[in-house]
């Protein structure tokens, strides 16, 4: 017999949870109790609810396990909110509990009462109301099942205090399995789709890969390089795909969409056939949909079959565990590959020095300012690849450091590049990189952030403090919203609507009044040299704020609306 | 296309409301609801009509069925089907009126189930079409409440929605 709070905290060791993130109150006190009584889970005390989601978040894109909140109703709940919705955009794996009032107390308005499972609803994969301390244990393993399974997402559980008392006792049996008549997500995919695309794809002239986060997500990049390679294709990867196949392989066209590379949007618009594999067709990757693509047949492979033919409608799709879905294919495809024909493979021979044609653009060329000193963003992401050999986790914000970090950072494994690209939140990246930090204690995390996103969440350099993460924090300053500026420039005739920061903080003496080490770099003369001293402080959080020309805008960039995928600026005033 | 959707979900607290929120959240829209426990009281039976290109039916359709709680759905306009609305109807009646609004309720095979010296109820059930027709037909009395159930409707056949 126990308390629904040792209940609740039994059930986290069961699924083997090694970190809560949270914040105590009210409702979720008992849950503190029974927390308090035992040393298997270890909590990490966050100083705001977004942060504690965006942690376990940060913890789960770069483990794969799901991520583990606790926060009190009310105003603890709701400040999860904006997280979960994050996590709910990229398919990220997440358990919520939020502490609730009690049972009696329920449409009261009560003191910190709030409607958890129903603000929560849209943002999350499922949700529970636990009615009776019995029912505690299914509600976790049905939560971790479902937040893990399938389509990941984020599960909300919401617990009524009263459920939790210490003094009533129920029960207690873990289920060992789970049947659930109302969801059984797909196991494998469709031989005969399979068979088809694989087909198709044999029969290409002009093919294209586009993979996205779900092949990240659902473990499958050795398949996919495999799949890759074997064919000698083209791959571009989104936002959230980025590292899913190595950034420096030779057949990596880079990321594709809105800031997307010259070569991999003229590649897309060209190809006469899409391998589309847990990607989404984001209205940030399609540009205008009824010009997307125009020449292609579009094989799709999602775990989730909603996500088939919801903004472009697919010739072949094809709903299964993209790991198994793709071993598959290439079971299908390898005996063939010795039967292509020399004509098949010269046409792919000339869509190759196509593609090298495009890519002779250079569209991440870099200029250097002409005053010698003035560094451009670029020029900080490019020296942190060098400094860390690209071997570190990077976080980032949500912003032009973003694209930057995206476009100028390459990266060759999955799970290395963790940013927040469905919901675009600011404040994301420090809590991301002090989650990912906790897992992966040894190694090397970088956040690449900005001073307006920093300042969404600057209040966890105190918790990277108490639990000593020695995060390193690369501050692209340009004193202002640099993507709202891009944008007043290029569509408002240049009227910085409220755009700029002023009066920002000395951010070296912030950070070292936390506690921690702070760099300002101002010429690019110190740039490399103060970033090896920064990544040498192993054991420190190393805060580098780099002073970048706040005149500099991301390129390529998409023309919209009505554009294409071909169609983009390529520098200020030069367009395709 | 007018559609009409049945589906059978969890009878648990929370899920006729994420059935609603999902309409809201993603603008399709809900025409009629109805929604009510079947022979098997672990099971809700809900039936929804909303207006939907044949895309906008397939997302519709796909989202009902990624809801944790919904177990198995059909789109009834897919196939042939019976459906049924009920309506009742208070208008008044009172004098020579009494006897052209009987009339026109046997015509449309409805029942007066109540009645007060200046007022008749009349029950009636049918697709919503003859409904409407029914209306449409009582305009030129003084109509005092409409309410309808909402459509509900199954397969033809032998085609049959469980689990």
């Amino acid at each position: 017999m126990l308390s629904g709070g040792d209940i609740l905290i039994r059930c986290l060791q069961e699924e083997d949870v090694d970190y809560v993130f949270g914040y105590p109150g009210g409702t979720v006190l008992h849950i503190y109790d029974s927390l308090y009584k035992q040393n298997r889970i270890k909590h990490i005390l966050v100083r705001h609810e977004q942060s504690a989601t965006h942690m376990a978040d940060g913890y789960a894109r770069s483990t794969g396990r799901p991520g583990v909140v606790l926060v009190t109703s009310g105003p603890g709940a709701t400040n999860a909110i904006t997280g979960i919705a994050t996590a709910y955009m990229d398919s990220i794996p997440m358990v919520v509990i939020s502490g609730q009032v009690q049972s009696h107390l329920i449409g009261t308005d009560s003191f910190q009462e709030t409607d958890m499972v129903g603000i929560s609803r849209p943002i999350v994969k499922h949700s529970f109301l636990v009615r009776d301390a019995r029912d505690i244990a299914t509600a976790i393993k049905k939560a971790f099942y479902i937040a893990t399974s399938g389509r990941p997402g984020p599960v909300v559980i919401d617990i009524p205090k009263d459920i939790t008392n210490p003094t009533e006792l129920v029960e207690y049996d873990y289920p060992k399995q789970l049947t659930m008549r109302s969801y059984s997500p797909a196991a494998k995919g469709h031989t005969g789709q399979i068979k088809k695309a694989v087909a198709m794809l044999l029969e290409a002239e002009r093919p294209m890969i586009y993979a996205g986060g779900g092949v990240i997500q659902g473990n499958a990049s050795d398949e996919l390089r495999e799949l890759t390679q074997m064919l000698n294709y083209p791959i571009t990867n989104t936002l959230m795909g980025l590292g899913a196949f190595p950034g420096t392989d030779r057949q990596c066209l880079g990321m594709l969409g809105m800031h997307g590379t010259y070569e991999a949007n003229m590649a897309m618009h060209h190809c006469d056939l899409l391998i589309a594999m847990g990607a989404r067709f984001d209205d940030r990757v399609t540009n205008t949909v009824s010009k997307f693509c125009p020449y292609a047949k579009i094989i799709h492979i999602d775990i989730d079959p909603a996500s088939i033919s919801k903004n472009v409608t697919v010739d072949v799709p094809i709903v299964g565990p993209i790991r198994t879905v793709l071993a598959e294919m290439l079971d299908i495809a390898r005996p063939k590959m010795a039967k292509r024909t020399k004509t098949q493979l010269a046409r792919l021979d000339e869509w190759w020095d196509q593609i090298e044609g495009w890519r002779k653009q250079d569209c991440l060329q870099v200029t250097p300012c002409e005053d010698g000193t003035t560094i451009k963003p670029q020029e900080v992401i490019q020296a942190v690849y060098k400094v860390t050999g690209g071997t570190s986790y990077v976080t980032s914000d949500v912003g032009q450091h973003q694209m930057f970090a995206a476009l100028y950072h390459p990266f060759d494994e999955p799970r290395k590049w963790i940013n927040s690209g469905g919901l675009g939140t600011m404040g994301f990246g420090l809590p991301a990189a002090m989650g990912v930090q906790m897992a992966y204690p040894d190694e090397v995390v970088t956040c690449i952030t900005g001073e307006g996103s920093i300042q969404m969440n600057i209040q966890e350099l105190s918790t990277c403090g108490q639990f000593a993460l020695p995060v390193k924090i690369i501050n692209l300053n340009n004193r202002a919203l640099g993507m709202v500026k891009q944008w007043q420039d290029m569509q408002y005739d240049g009227r910085h609507s409220h755009s700029y920061m002023d009066s920002l903080p000395d951010f070296v003496k912030l950070v070292e009044a936390y506690g921690h080490v702070g760099f300002k770099i101002e010429s690019l003369d110190e740039l490399e040299p103060v970033l090896q001293e920064a990544y040498s402080l192993k054991d420190k959080l190393v805060f580098v704020d780099v002073m970048v020309d706040p005149e500099e805008h991301v390129y390529p960039m998409q023309v919209a609306p009505n554009g294409s995928m071909r169609d983009m600026w390529l520098k200020k005033g030069v367009r395709t | 296309m007018r559609r009409i959707i049945s589906v059978l979900i969890e009878n648990e607290a929370g899920a006729l409301s994420r059935v609603v929120g999902l309409f809201a959240q993603r603008s399709y829209n809900i025409e009629t609801l109805t929604v009510a426990p079947t022979e098997d009281e672990t099971l809700s039976r809900l039936t929804l009509t909303t207006s939907a290109s044949d895309t906008q039916v397939e997302q519709i359709t796909k989202q009902l069925n990624k809801l944790i709680e919904v177990i198995k759905l059909v789109d009834l306009t897919d196939g042939e089907h019976i459906e049924r609305e009920l309506m009742l109807i208070k208008v008044k009646a009172s004098g020579a009126q009494r006897a052209e609004i009987k009339r026109t309720a046997d015509i449309f095979r409805g029942q007066i189930v109540d009645v007060t010296h200046n007022a008749y109820t009349i029950q009636l059930a049918g697709t919503s079409d003859k409904l409407d027709a029914f209306l449409r037909a009582m305009s030129e009395s003084v109509v005092l409440e409409v309410v309808r159930s909402g459509v509900s409707g199954l397969s033809r056949g032998e085609k049959v929605l469980a689990i």
